[in-house]
């Protein structure tokens, strides 16, 4: 198996590739971005889980288990913030988020 | 080992197919579904790599918690396909460029040959995952688990103080007035004579 080592590596850079392309290509709504973030962080944690089966080392998976903790409280409170948006604006389209643009 | 091999090619070419749907798709509510598969051909890939603690913790609090979640707000948020305005493509080329130097990048980082570790074993040291996993959690990174907690209840404060709202007219119990309340704020003694009201 050590011969997949660069193989996982590249399913995790093309995913998190995918993730910035993802935040870059959809102006359309708020959602999608916040799920685009989940994929980046989905990449990190593969290669987390790489590199700790590479070094023999269990503090990967621990950081894998610290990450899921931090990616489920931003999209608590990413999804809060969206929902508190769309009562106030009745909307989330991403171009009527400029109120803070001085 | 051809076996794991072909899992492993299955998983990640299935992972990668889903997380270029949740990116690609028109409709949040398939974008979400593909997330969802994404997490589970992730979760086999964590499995192959014997990490199978982060993989069901990851299909459990993803799969379970988090894209729940997410199809909760988008089916609540009612955003209608059609209403969705067609700016994608303005910002089409500089995504495309950042995408593509991040990724050349990585490649650069991956062939540079600077990632070298030394192969060692996890399972020779006769734990399986989630033993080794118990261990290390509450000691080593004990801290670590305590500020994750922290973390947590934070976030759990914030979006219950995000989302909550009062709303003008709505009948609620009060209770201190209720326990305030004496006979003689409510109830009035009368002597009435007989054949007479009063």
């Amino acid at each position: 198996m050590e011969n997949l080592d660069g193989a996982y590596l590249a399913v995790a850079a093309l995913l998190f590739t995918m993730g910035v392309f993802g935040i870059f290509l959809n102006r359309r709504n708020v959602i999608t971005i916040l799920m685009s973030i989940e994929l980046m962080l989905l990449a990190v944690n593969i290669n987390m889980v790489t590199f700790a089966a590479r070094s023999g080392d269990v503090g990967g998976h621990i950081f894998v288990l610290l990450i899921l903790t931090v990616a489920a409280a931003e999209a608590a409170i990413g999804l809060a913030i969206l929902v508190s948006f769309f009562r106030n604006h009745g909307g989330i389209d991403i171009e009527d988020l400029s109120e803070m643009k001085g | 080992m051809f076996v794991a091999e072909l899992a492993f090619y299955l998983f990640s070419s299935l992972t990668l197919i889903a997380g270029l749907m949740v990116v690609l798709s028109r409709n949040p509510v398939h974008s979400v579904l593909f997330l969802i598969l994404a997490f589970f051909n992730s979760a086999g890939l964590f499995v192959l790599r014997g990490a199978e603690f982060p993989a069901m913790v990851l299909v459990i609090v993803y799969v379970g918690a988090v894209a729940v979640l997410f199809m909760f707000v988008v089916m609540m948020l009612d955003q209608s396909i059609v209403k969705i305005k067609e700016t994608g493509r303005r910002y089409l080329g500089i995504g495309g460029l950042i995408g593509l130097v991040l990724l050349i990048e990585l490649v650069f980082v991956a062939a540079s040959g600077s990632l070298r570790l030394d192969p060692t074993s996890i399972e020779s040291s006769g734990l399986t995952n989630t033993q080794a996993i118990g261990m290390e959690l509450y000691t080593t990174y004990f801290y670590a688990v305590q500020v994750g907690g922290l973390v947590l209840l934070v976030a759990m404060i914030g979006a219950i103080v995000l989302t909550m709202r009062t709303r003008a007219g709505v009948k609620r119990q009060d209770i201190p007035s209720q326990i305030d309340r004496k006979p003689s704020d409510s109830v009035v003694m009368k002597k009435v004579q007989s054949g007479q009201g009063i």
